[in-house]
């Protein structure tokens, strides 16, 4: 597995110690959580219709599982039938080959000296493929032209949000990295505003639009119907890169093939809403093929060459088994800004493209159980992803699967392994158990002083090192229960 | 077929059709879906409509009587930008509008210079606010992307309640779907710095939405 420009080793751990004491990341989360929260429920209350979309859409979705294979194959049809080219890659590894090589023939084209310059719509596929690592090393000029995946570039760092990837930055930071990258440009005006940013952002990237040979976008959806592929984008970035250069290249998982142009709208009134809480993203756009050459009719702009590339990279396996259900999702990151656990220590302690709930299930099943064994840990169980979920994908209940097999494969640390074997061989003993706290609870009220709390306890340092236990009141359940039952006879 | 993905199409197909537990393709399309999605209901008047969610998505409208009013109203709204040149990149679908003296018009395909373009449009939805484009000789849909200010003229006549009827529209027409459509909803945007939103970040700063009432529909 090739990661995509990780620059993340320590432990998960580790990582969320330094998150969780980054003041400006916390202060970036704070400001950003919140508002991604209120918006999306702003829109949910004004659509009556929400719940109901959301059934069909999982509905939807469901069907096109259960026949990934016909709808794959009518959408490849449909894509030939318009002059575009499909290629299908089983892994990571050979997604980026088939990229390289659609590059390389376009290079051989142009004949120049300097590095062919490729732009880039978002992709979370591209990143998920680490294709941009593989690019620059063989020579390409890459440009993401998304403000904030251009941001996380300058920066070299992988994106800490699959819908606002720079969600990290603060605007100071922000300044910082343009003035580095834009001096030597001519740009040498300090910067301050959130505007004069993205005006001198579209300056730069509006030559790169115009000198690219490659644009590279992902795919939201892709209609079985008609063959094409559909962006969303507010900046219109994604527009500018599939339209100007010579050659477009879509990058897309397998699962986001929908049947027919009426379905794509269902999940278009819902990927907008949940992903930043507007009513409808600025730009929707279908493309169908390259640029039409019929004489007159001939388009006059467009690219000469239309490319898609379907991305298995473990899809087809999780069709099979207990995870068939993560393949609904469409990436609209509720789940990330709805979790607790994101909301506090940001995407990039994930050590992955994908963070949060979604990504605590997607990254151990791409990349291997064994390789991300404290994500699906990690998670509280509240289910607020599940609630606000799109097309209803149980993430709680996937992440506990995670976990069970984890066990069953013996990847818990042998401490929890014991702890838990020890609990169980206890709760399996009623009276022993209810002896034992019969004992503990006195105990433990003894030891907190009369207080009512306790700042330290033996074997549960992690609780007690940066919160108090509170000590154990009045009886055990198990005795309450028992008065209780006695009084009502 | 790129040399990599040789045999790449037979693997990922064999895996999903072992995962289904199915060994072969199967010989017809799946039956599709019983009943339709929920469309979100609305009532009132559908223009006046699709004129609210445009404005609240931070387009302009005026509404002109015919199209007769284009040319002078493109004149006011240039002269309305300071230091905005009189030069519009037209489509030649609009060739029958009568422009005023002073408008400079280009046609083609849009370039890097071009401050201005006005464009017809294929349909406009209601329901959310949003002007459809189709692709094609007459309609590069660089004009709806590299100027500053992009202009589109609306018959009345072309707002439709949902999506679902554009489509339904152009399945009406039997050709096939043109190698670009666009859904505008707004000037460009983008909130990626501190969750500010600014506009004008790549495409168009300004969407403004010419709404002609006559019945006739554009060339």
């Amino acid at each position: 597995m090739h990661p995509a420009r990780t620059a993340l080793d320590d432990t998960f751990p580790k990582r969320v110690g330094i998150a969780i004491h980054d003041k400006r990341l916390q202060a970036a989360l704070d400001h950003a959580s919140g508002g991604f929260v209120a918006r999306r429920a702003a829109q949910v209350a004004a659509l009556p219709e929400f719940e109901a979309l959301r059934e069909r859409a999982r509905c939807v979705k469901d069907h096109v599982l259960a026949n990934l294979d016909t709808y794959l194959e009518r959408y490849e049809a449909e894509v030939l039938k318009r002059g575009g080219h499909v290629h299908w890659a089983a892994t990571a590894e050979e997604a980026r080959q088939i990229v390289l090589d659609i590059c390389k023939a376009a290079n051989q084209g142009r004949g120049a000296k300097i590095p062919m310059t490729i732009t880039k719509g978002k992709s979370m596929v591209s990143e998920e493929i680490g294709l941009n690592d593989a690019l620059e090393a063989a020579g390409y000029h890459v440009v993401e032209t998304d403000l904030g995946e251009y941001i996380i570039q300058l920066a070299n760092e992988p994106p800490s949000h699959i819908i606002v990837p720079a969600v990290h930055k603060t605007r100071q930071q922000v300044a910082d990295l343009f003035d580095e990258h834009h001096r030597p440009l001519g740009y040498t005006r300090q910067l301050s505003e959130v505007g004069e940013m993205v005006d001198e952002a579209r300056q730069v990237l509006r030559g790169h639009y115009f000198a690219a040979d490659v644009g590279i976008t992902g795919g939201n959806f892709l209609v079985a119907e008609t063959g094409s592929s559909i962006i969303v984008t507010n900046e219109g970035n994604g527009d500018l890169t599939q339209t100007l250069a010579r050659v477009h290249i879509v990058t897309s998982g397998i699962e986001r093939v929908v049947p027919t142009l009426d379905d794509a709208v269902t999940f278009l009134r819902l990927l907008a809403r949940s992903a930043t809480g507007q009513e409808t993203e600025t730009y929707t756009t279908l493309s169908t093929g390259p640029r039409r050459v019929q004489g007159a009719s001939s388009d006059l702009d467009g690219p000469d060459e239309y490319h898609v590339v379907l991305v298995d990279n473990g899809r087809s396996k999780m069709l099979g088994g207990a995870f068939r259900e993560m393949l609904r999702c469409i990436r609209c990151g509720a789940c990330l800004n709805h979790c607790p656990v994101y909301t506090s220590i940001g995407g990039h302690a994930y050590g992955w493209v994908y963070p949060g709930p979604m990504g605590s299930v997607l990254t151990p099943l791409i990349n291997g159980i064994a390789s991300a064994y404290d994500l699906p840990n990690a998670c509280t169980l509240n289910g607020r992803c599940q609630t606000v979920c799109p097309v209803k994908i149980p993430l709680p209940g996937l992440l506990r699967e995670i976990r069970r097999q984890q066990f069953a494969s013996g990847l818990t640390p042998w401490h929890i392994r014991r702890a838990l074997q020890a609990w169980a061989w206890v709760a399996q003993r009623p009276r022993l158990y209810q002896a034992l706290t019969g004992m503990v609870m006195p105990l433990l009220r003894r030891l907190s002083g009369g207080s009512g709390v306790l700042d330290a306890l033996p074997l549960a340092g992690g609780w007690t090192g940066t919160r108090d236990l509170p000590a154990p009141q009045g009886r055990t359940f198990q005795q309450a229960w028992r008065e209780q039952q006695r009084a009502a006879r | 077929m790129t040399a990599a993905a040789s045999g790449g199409r037979a693997r990922v197909l064999a895996q999903i059709r072992a995962s289904l537990g199915r060994g072969a393709a199967q010989p017809d399309m799946p039956t599709p879906l019983l009943g339709s999605a929920p469309r979100p209901a609305f009532t009132g008047d559908l223009v006046e409509r699709f004129v609210g969610k445009m404005l609240e998505k931070s387009a302009t409208v005026e509404r002109l009587a015919t199209l007769a009013d284009v040319g002078p109203a493109v004149q006011r709204f240039l002269a309305s930008l300071p230091g905005a040149a009189p030069r519009v990149r037209v489509a030649q679908a609009l060739s029958g509008i009568t422009w005023p003296d002073g408008i400079e018009v280009l046609h083609g395909a849009a370039v890097r210079e071009d401050q201005t373009s006005v464009t017809p449009c294929r349909a406009a939805v209601a329901e959310s606010g949003g002007i459809v484009t189709f692709s094609g000789h007459a309609t590069p849909s660089t004009l709806n992307f590299v100027p500053d200010n992009h202009i589109v003229v609306v018959h009345a006549s072309q707002v439709l309640p949902h999506l679902e009827d554009v489509w339904a529209l152009w399945r009406a027409g039997g050709r096939p779907l043109p190698r670009t459509v666009n859904i505008i909803s707004g000037p460009s945007r983008t909130a990626d710095i501190e969750q500010t939103i600014q506009l004008g970040a790549h495409g168009p700063r300004r969407l403004h939405v010419l709404l002609v009432e006559d019945p006739q529909q554009p060339a």
